[in-house]
């Protein structure tokens, strides 16, 4: 590990003696989750609940004409079936826009479908009953009459005057185009040596958190306050969304976030059902619980990707890259998502092709289309997969045309470490990146030379082995240029309140959100650094917005970068409180006194004075006995967001090492290498374990995940049998490396990670396939890459 | 529907008389009847694992098996394996090496792991990830899942010699 430190000599909060910071200390919470004794949602039981289940719509596009659910009712154990007409009584339609988005329109969408479905799987009507089986049993008898429509689901041809336009309101399908000219495109690649082109298609997948999306809505009548339970990441946005859609006040409304079964962008999102979950407890008085069955995730749960892109890129005979143009189309079902709209990751595509490379000329379109499947939305790395297959796979063709390798045309393009602060084509503002310094620690890593010799040695033997190589970046600790500015409610603040409690241990609220990525443990980490407490002394309160300071939420790879420099700031204003109290008790000065070992001691020899429990029990018990005029304030709050740059970009490089097998077209892949650059680690091993998962995910996308779609809108994939994910048989060991340039915009530096892994890992995979097959003629720029596309590619099917 | 059924097993080294209905499946019966909510629902069919639990000392899913088939039967959970302390030191690899992140597969991972290291002493990597292949983990990309299994299992094979 490269660590840049400014001033060794002066020792700053994150590296005072026993700090926790850059260490690898087990998270708080794995006990409780290895023993099965996790509350996840899906485990919540309250008195009176009743369970629901959606009836949903079998046709990818059609009008209600009528739905008969007498039988249903007569049902023993049914509470009640609730229409999309009934539902609208109690809870008012959305529309999924934001207005920095200029030009993007999307339809009201309803909670439970009124008069037309408009995906195969929305809801058209609630059972709640007293159990699941119950509610299935009911469901099975409520008669629904539809009149088929035309779906519309080929993106392609979704703009076209003959498609029937899904919201004839919105006067075309079209839901979203930006397009981004800059510097002199026509002139470059005229100027250029090579020309390069190609149409990259992208499958949709999805997320398929193990825990499905699980909701337990609780309205007590008598209180007039809805408690929502929810594995949620973004608890007070889904307090803000209820409050606003159910005509209540947010302080009515309590979201109460406890273990969240798997998160990954999936649970960023409102969903219709939810909110109808949220509604059907309002209107029935009692606590509702929706846990979506495995058939209904993959329904329902956001799809993510699904983009056609044909690239463009110009290159100089010296490997100069002169210019890029990228023309995309992603569809994204029959509505923007709300409240983060699904128009952000076509957005976000323009703003990362070519974002490596020092190149001025770069032109982009971008066209977001509505179709008749189920909603697409922000995924882990929102359009960093696709920006970055995009601009590595161009790079790769362009350096195969000049014959030049792959390695030395990104060294020669590659922004220079020492080029920042700088901004890129498509306006992004860079502040320290360090894309030579992460590819030079690749090749140590992978030690590239020697693979190339073996790759050569086999290629003899007809074992067709290939490298790619994938640089990219990426965005996290987002400030409000994300959403905020956009009109949503949906803050990019984060707040910590640090406590210390009668008997000398920590209490920490914050307004972060942990799903398994380790956010109570780096807040403690943090916490018990800044304070001189061991970790085991800091306790961590999160996901309710009764007892947490307002924040975002965990999103964005923002927990550590943004919640934890505000645990560092808050914890640094009572370390200052704790002082001036001890101060005062022992007749001494703050400056003279420190804390470590959960005791004061002398600053300037380490001798302990005080148990911090003493001071404690002074100021809570005895604070007759502090000297007059001491107020001693054993609580402190700090919130934080990043004012100077609206993002903290990071980077890094990918490199996949695999065995394509010509006969069958099975990839194997064997070794799989990431350096990445998130500024401080505040715990190595959870980085680390955030990226490996994050480079699974993207394996995932390259190799298997696709939601197929027939012509008519149905999903015909959607079981965990039928679409496949990676299993630990097929998957590669990982090894993981690190650059570390903190951010200066933070006390901490931390910059995120957990998009890191999925950002790239496609790319590699594409190209290094791309790579195995050279010999022998077929490039291939579709994923996933099935068997199927594989020999197509090879001419052998 | 038909009647419900009476059935007495053994659950964790407690016994359990219980009236189901035929249909109810096991991890349904563990969870909601018996409130063992350790064992997690993750796909209802059979393919991801997470509701794995041990019947007369062979790993099942329990999505795919009925309660009522479970009568006589000795069924041990997550519960019961952590409170017995019987994978105590694969829980500790697991808790040193991070290998769990939300935590939802780790319960039918643990079962499974601790099935492999029962039958074999000194599995290699290949052969732990081909034996926990059938457990979906969404978070952690099984490299520290593998080694916290291969850990457990030297250090088990050491006890032994
Ligand atoms: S829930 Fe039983 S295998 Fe998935
Ligand atoms: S830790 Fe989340 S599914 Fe395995």
């Amino acid at each position: 590990m490269t660590i840049t430190s400014a001033n060794p000599e002066i020792l700053s909060e994150l590296d005072r003696p026993n700090s926790y910071i850059g260490k690898t200390v087990p998270r708080p919470n794995l006990e409780r989750l290895m023993q099965g004794r996790g509350l996840y949602v899906s485990d919540m039981e309250l008195p009176r609940m009743g369970q629901v289940v959606f009836l949903r719509s079998p046709h990818a596009h059609a009008k209600i004409i009528g739905i008969d659910a007498a039988a249903a009712r007569r049902v023993p154990g049914v509470i009640a079936v609730v229409t999309g007409k009934e539902l609208a009584d109690v809870i008012t339609p959305w529309v999924g826009v934001l207005s920095h988005l200029k030009g993007l329109k999307s339809a009201p969408q309803h909670a439970i479908a009124i008069d037309r479905v408009c995906w195969q799987g929305e809801a058209v009507a609630a059972i709640v009953a007293t159990s699941r089986a119950v509610a299935e049993d009911a469901a099975e008898v409520v008669r629904v009459e539809y009149e088929e429509l035309e779906a519309v689901t080929d993106m392609r041809t979704a703009l076209d005057p003959a498609t029937p336009v899904i919201h004839s309101a919105l006067g075309d399908n079209l839901a979203f185009e930006r397009n981004h000219d800059a510097g002199e495109v026509d002139a470059a690649f005229a100027g250029s040596d090579e020309v390069v082109e190609a149409d990259f298609i992208f499958g949709r997948h999805t997320g398929v958190t193990l825990e499905p999306r699980s909701v337990v809505a609780d309205w007590n009548v008598a209180e007039e306050r809805l408690t929502i339970y929810q594995g949620t990441q973004a608890p007070h946005m889904v307090q803000n969304i209820a409050a606003l859609h159910l005509g209540l006040q947010e302080q009515q409304v309590r979201v109460v976030c406890k273990d969240v079964g798997g998160s990954f962008g999936i649970k960023v999102h409102i969903y219709a059902d939810e909110m109808a979950t949220y509604a059907l407890s309002k209107l029935l008085r009692r606590p509702v619980k929706f846990v979506a069955d495995r058939v209904e995730s993959f329904n329902t749960d956001i799809h993510a990707r699904d983009h056609r892109c044909k690239g463009r890129i110009g290159v100089k005979r010296d490997g100069t890259i002169t210019a890029f143009e990228i023309d995309d189309l992603t569809g994204i079902g029959p509505y923007s998502m709300y409240p983060r709209t699904s128009a952000i990751e076509a957005n976000q595509v323009v703003n990362l092709v070519g974002g490596p490379y020092v190149m001025k000329n770069y032109r982009a379109r971008a066209r977001v289309v509505f179709q008749n499947k189920n909603v697409m939305c922000q995924y882990r790395a929102v359009g960093h997969p696709i920006a970055c297959s995009v601009t590595e796979g161009l790079v790769d063709l362009a350096a195969a045309k000049i014959a030049m390798d792959p390695v030395e045309i990104r060294r020669r393009n590659l922004i220079a470490d020492d080029g920042y602060p700088c901004t890129s084509p498509s306006g992004l503002r860079f502040e320290l990146l360090s894309h030579h310094a992460a590819m030079n620690k690749l090749m140590a890593m992978m030690d590239y030379d020697a693979l190339r010799a073996e790759q050569a040695a086999l290629r003899a033997k007809k074992v067709h082995r290939g490298i790619g190589i994938a640089s990219f970046i990426e965005v996290t600790n987002p400030s409000a240029a994300f959403y905020g500015v956009g009109g949503a409610r949906i803050s990019s603040q984060d707040g910590v309140a640090v406590r210390l409690d009668a008997q000398g241990s920590v209490i920490c609220q914050t307004s972060i959100t942990e799903q398994g990525q380790g956010s109570e443990s780096l807040t403690a980490q943090i916490v018990g650094s800044v304070l001189g407490v061991s970790m085991e002394r800091v306790r961590v309160i999160l996901g309710d917005t009764d007892n947490t300071p307002y924040g975002g939420g965990t999103w964005a790879s923002r927990g550590a970068g943004i919640g934890g420099e505000a645990a560092l700031q808050a914890a640094k204003i009572l370390r200052r409180n704790i002082l001036d109290v001890a101060a005062a008790i022992l007749q001494s000065s703050p400056a003279e006194l420190d804390i470590a070992g959960s005791a004061i001691v002398n600053g300037s020899d380490g001798a302990p004075r005080m148990e911090l429990r003493e001071l404690a029990r002074i100021v809570y018990f005895r604070p007759d006995t502090l000297p007059p005029g001491t107020q001693p304030e054993l609580m402190a709050t700090r919130h934080f967001v990043p004012r100077e740059y609206p993002f903290a970009f990071t980077n890094g490089v990918q490199a996949s090492w695999l065995e394509v097998d010509t006969d069958t077209g099975f990839v194997k892949l064997l070794r799989h290498w990431v350096v990445e650059d998130c500024g401080t680690l505040i715990n190595p091993q959870l980085v680390d374990e955030q990226i490996r998962g994050g480079v699974v995910q993207g394996l995932g996308a390259a190799l298997f995940e696709k939601c197929v779609y027939d012509e008519r809108g149905q999903l015909t994939n959607a079981n965990m049998a039928d679409y496949l994910v990676p299993m630990s048989g097929e998957m590669p060991d990982i090894d993981v490396g690190h650059v570390v340039s903190p951010t200066s915009e933070t006390e901490l530096g931390a910059k995120g990670a957990g998009e890191a892994g999925t950002a790239g890992a496609a790319a590699a995979v594409a190209n290094a396939v791309n790579d195995a097959l050279r010999p022998l003629g077929a490039v291939i720029t579709e994923i996933p890459l099935t068997p199927q596309v594989i020999l197509t590619a090879l001419g052998r099917i | 529907m038909t009647a419900p059924v009476s059935i007495s097993l053994d659950v964790n080294g407690e016994r359990v008389d219980a009236l189901v209905l035929p249909r109810l499946n096991l991890a349904d019966f563990l969870r909601e009847q018996l409130q063992l909510t350790g064992t997690h629902v993750g796909c209802e069919h059979g393919v991801c694992g997470a509701c794995t639990v041990r019947v007369n000392g062979e790993i099942v899913r329990s999505c795919l098996m009925l309660a009522v088939q479970a009568h006589g039967a000795a069924v041990q959970t997550i519960e019961g394996l952590s409170d017995s302390g019987e994978v105590a030191d694969l829980q500790a690899a697991f808790r040193d090496r991070n290998a769990l992140q939300c935590g939802f597969c780790t319960p039918g991972m643990l079962m499974a792991a601790q099935d492999l290291l029962k039958q074999e002493a000194r599995p290699d990597r290949d052969r732990i990830r081909e034996h926990l292949s059938g457990n979906y983990c969404r978070c952690t990309g099984y490299q520290a899942i593998i080694d916290a299994v291969e850990t457990t299992a030297r250090a088990r094979g050491g006890r032994r010699v």
